[in-house]
């Protein structure tokens, strides 16, 4: 089994969020980058395919050479190769389209993407993925097992959860669950040692329209201090909650 | 040439999304001097849509619909959009319509917005504001292709009263198979979901272990509230991974959320910040979610939770 894991390279969940060129470009200015999250989850699954059932698993991300770290951290925690497709990620089609190359190319069986990055949120890419290079689709999947053609998965739905069988090839939107926050690897010596060597191949994009377009960011309006109510006064809280805030 | 919302349903009867998001489409219609088409399957009675302003119900009933499926639906819904020559499609995020949203783009050949949360600031180019950065920034986008899938947040737009008649006729699309089959759902049927709840009651470490999740689920009982967890309690099996809400668990945009016993990690209220009002129950006055809450109470959740309840009690006794 050919696995394609893709790696979104997004701002570590604790950097500052602000944005320069009068408020159209993302600040990166001091700012940490990681491997997606949802990303990881499910790298660490496919981790799990290479040991236990042979999968090769190559990783991809459609971006600059800043990206390049990032891609070499997910080679160190143990995948066989790298792509990076040299261009900016500009919006989710067009992200899509560039990997449905890489799909196509590399002849791929199972994709596992996050259900959506941390960064953008937009939960487009693996759908869009999927309609486009025509494959099944799980997203929200907590649970994922291949034997031979046949795929069991479960997803998470609003107030419970969902068994489905499918069949590759498959596109997953992986999140935790695919594997637990403790089956996490972070990279060791040796691995950072053997990543030097493996390959990232930086290909050239194909063609793709963008169908969207950021115009401008802005940071919501600072929030106000917080009301403190003492233990020995809850009647306050249940009247502020009812006539202020109107939520009860 | 009409706007076309997608409003979902269960078990006949149409969720609060589906006003939502029906609202949204005609403030939509209203800007492109145009009229609302929804789509509904397998609900029973939708004359309710008329109130948040559509004017065309193209009403599905199949029994190979009744599992929700999203590539079918996706297909279903496109057949709908061609039909009526539409331009707009709107959807709402709750976790089935987030699924088929970008199947459906593609299948329309349109540009999608996902987590708008408001009406767009432009028709023309067409613009919408969309949370990102996990609600710490918002983006200005516009949707650059003729035929456009917005994806609107929940509880974001709010119910907007139109009331117009609508009128509903039988539509009978096509039904592709396709392959990814749903071999069971597992739903409890007798709770809040989080996505669904207006309020909702989340508790952290703090409450020391699983056997003293009574308070909260007492307290949610009181308030009709979803009841939620933070990350350590679901790493440690106190609570179901389900209910685990931040950022790698589920988001919260509730019109209420009490965080009893969680300090407030980064990764925490990045999940819940979309949340209108938060209260925070805390003995420790360092946590930062204090920095984050309009409301909070210094204390021992021990001592609180159990009176609060009471004080609600009380309170839903005079108002009801």
């Amino acid at each position: 089994m050919k696995i394609l894991v893709c790696i979104s390279h997004v701002p570590d969940t604790t950097s500052k969020i602000n944005f320069t060129d009068d408020n159209t470009k993302f600040d990166t200015n001091g700012v940490q980058f990681v491997i997606n999250p949802n990303d990881e989850f499910g790298l660490t699954r496919a981790m799990w395919f290479k040991e236990k059932q042979g999968a090769s698993v190559d990783v991809v991300n459609v971006g600059g050479p800043e990206t390049e770290p990032t891609l070499r951290k997910a080679l160190a925690i143990g995948a066989d190769g790298a792509i990076r497709v040299n261009t900016p990620a500009t919006d989710g089609y067009a992200v899509a389209k560039q990997l449905a190359n890489v799909f196509k190319d590399g002849g791929y069986d199972l994709v596992i993407a996050g259900r959506e990055s941390i960064d953008y949120n937009g939960a487009m890419v693996p759908g869009m993925l999927a309609e486009l290079i025509g494959a099944n689709f799980v997203t929200n999947c907590i649970s994922l097992e291949v034997d031979g053609n046949n795929v069991k998965a479960v997803r998470e739905i609003d107030g419970g959860k969902e068994t489905v069988s499918t069949t590759l090839p498959l596109v997953i939107g992986g999140q935790k669950g695919l594997v637990e926050e403790s089956d996490l690897r972070i990279p060791n010596m040796r691995g950072i040692m053997m990543a030097r060597q493996k390959p990232l191949n930086v290909v050239e994009a194909v063609e793709a329209t963008k169908e969207t377009s950021t115009v401008k960011f802005e940071k919501p309006a600072p929030k106000g201090a917080v009301k403190l109510i003492s233990p020995d006064n809850l009647d306050e809280l249940v009247s502020l909650l009812h006539n202020e805030a109107k939520v009860i | 040439m009409s706007v076309l919302v997608y409003t979902e349903s269960e078990k006949g009867k149409f969720k609060k999304v589906a006003f939502e998001v029906a609202s949204y489409a005609k403030a939509v219609a209203d800007q492109m001097g145009t009229t609302v088409t929804a789509i509904a399957v397998n609900a029973d009675d939708v004359s309710e849509l008329g109130a948040y302003g559509v004017d065309k119900v193209l009403k599905v009933n199949d029994s190979k619909l009744d599992m929700f499926n999203a590539k079918t639906y996706a297909n279903v819904i496109k057949q709908a959009a061609e039909k009526e020559g539409t331009k707009v499609v709107v959807v709402s995020q709750s976790a089935d319509s987030k699924y088929l949203a970008p199947i459906l783009a593609v299948n329309l050949d349109a540009g999608y917005a996902s987590n708008v949360v408001e009406a767009p600031t432009s028709a023309s180019p067409f613009t919408v504001k969309r949370t990102a950065f996990t609600n710490k920034a918002f983006n200005y986008t516009t949707i650059d292709t003729e035929v456009k899938v917005v994806g609107v947040s929940n509880n974001s737009f709010g119910l907007v009263e139109n009331s117009a008649s609508a009128t509903s006729e039988e539509y009978s699309p096509n039904i592709p198979e396709n392959g990814v089959h749903v071999e069971s759902v597992d739903k409890a049927s007798n709770k809040v979901s989080i996505a669904d709840a207006e309020i909702v009651v989340s508790g952290g470490r703090g409450l020391k272990g699983p056997e003293n999740w009574g308070m909260i689920e007492d307290l949610a009982e009181v308030l009709g509230a979803a009841t939620a967890c933070s990350k350590p309690v679901s790493d440690l099996g106190w609570r179901p991974h389900g209910e685990h809400v931040g950022q790698t668990g589920k988001p919260v945009a509730s019109n209420l959320y009490i965080a009893i016993g969680i300090s407030g990690a980064i990764q925490h209220l990045a999940g819940i910040n979309a949340s209108k009002v938060k209260v925070v129950i805390n003995i420790d006055p360092e946590a930062p979610f204090f920095k984050a809450a309009d409301y909070g109470v210094v204390g021992d959740a021990f001592d609180i939770v159990p009176k609060l309840t009471e004080k609600l009690k009380e309170f839903k006794a005079q108002n009801a």
